[in-house]
């Protein structure tokens, strides 16, 4: 193992790190933004058109 | 995640910038991705039951993603492999733009949320089944078979094979004789189509120590089992005519779609050279994408 350095102010990212780290976070953003839309849709789609009766 | 991987100094290189999104949706194996969608999507739409337009998309993105889990799980475990061959070493994890523990994680979550998924919205045939697929393909192919014995794509080929499977189960929330045929369609075909490639890669494989059939047996002895396995489709291929679940259309389809195809494995036996084996790779692609065209096409016109 590689000893290394503690820097006291942390990791300080590079700005192609920056810049991928962004696109990660817009991907996942996307992807759950997705996620809600269709588990919300399919949740209708399976519930029917009994989701206008709810039993009393 | 790429931070951690930076300090340890042994997942990337210090100039790596860390994954992009690109480069999880390379992991996922895209073009393995869409003839698995395509052929699970033919499950589908073959089945008898007439699903809700949003189910079946469902159940298409279970399949594409489960397949894409599998892919990534795949590259996560052959790493190692993968960086000494020309044709897989500018792959994220042997490149160093993804650290290893990213892709075994973003692929076992995927695994897990297309199971689910297809459970919940579907049924739990098309769960079950589709986890089967991804175990097969992890656990039986990558890591048991790929690199003790050249009948690693003879046996592993079976994970391939579900997708049709699984796309009538997410219909029916059964398994029925046409589906059982297609899976036998694709389980045959798999030898003569990753053969083609292994005959022209073999440098590739054999630097990697993976004992595909050309390294091991040699061309001549591959060239002879491609013949077979082409002859052996025959009357898979014809089956659905004799269940009558297809008609005269797949019929002609199916008959000339063999024909070229034995026709091609038999010149691959007499023809020296790649480019045989190029022709045959390209067009193992294309019979079997005809083939389930066609059976969704005859029953689109009967």
């Amino acid at each position: 193992m590689m000893s290394y350095e503690i820097d006291p102010k942390g990791v300080t990212l590079t700005p192609e790190q920056v810049r991928s780290r962004r696109l990660r976070n817009i991907a996942i953003g996307l992807v759950v933004g997705a996620l809600v839309a269709l588990f919300y849709a399919v949740t209708i789609v399976k519930l029917g058109p009994g989701v206008m009766k709810p039993p009393i | 995640m790429s931070d951690l991987a930076a300090r340890s100094g042994t997942l990337h290189s210090a100039a790596s910038a860390g994954a992009e999104p690109r480069d999880y949706w390379l992991i996922l194996k895209p073009r393995v991705m869409s003839l698995v969608v395509f052929t699970g999507l033919v499950g589908l739409l073959l089945a008898p039951v007439h699903l809700h337009p949003l189910q079946a998309v469902i159940a298409v993105l279970c399949i594409a993603i489960g397949s894409g889990a599998a892919g990534a799980l795949n590259m996560w475990y052959e790493r190692d492999i993968d960086a000494l061959m020309t044709r897989t070493r500018d792959r994220p994890l042997p490149a160093g733009r993804m650290a290893p523990g990213e892709a075994l994680g973003f692929g076992a979550t995927l695994a897990v949320g297309a199971v689910l998924m297809m459970g919940l919205a579907l049924n739990w045939t098309a769960a079950v089944l589709l986890a089967a697929a991804i175990l097969f393909y992890v656990f039986v192919y990558t890591i048991g078979l790929k690199r003790r014995t050249p009948q690693n794509i003879v046996i592993g080929g079976a994970a391939g094979a579900f997708p049709p499977l699984i796309g009538w189960a997410a219909a029916t929330g059964t398994v029925g004789w046409l589906p059982l045929i297609l899976f036998a369609l694709i389980f045959f075909w798999t030898p003569p189509h990753f053969w083609s490639l292994a005959l022209y890669r073999a440098d590739d494989y054999e630097k990697a120590g993976i004992p595909m059939l050309p390294v091991v047996a040699g061309a001549r002895a591959t060239r002879i089992q491609i013949l077979l396995y082409t002859v052996l489709l025959w009357p898979i291929a014809l089956a659905p005519l004799l269940i009558g679940a297809a008609g005269w259309i797949y019929g002609v389809a199916a008959f000339a779609l063999n024909l070229a195809f034995t026709g091609l494995a038999a010149r691959l036996l007499i023809e020296r050279g790649d480019g045989a084996a190029r022709v045959m790779f390209k067009f193992s692609l294309l019979y079997l994408f005809l083939s389930f065209a066609f059976l969704v096409i005859d029953r689109a016109l009967a």
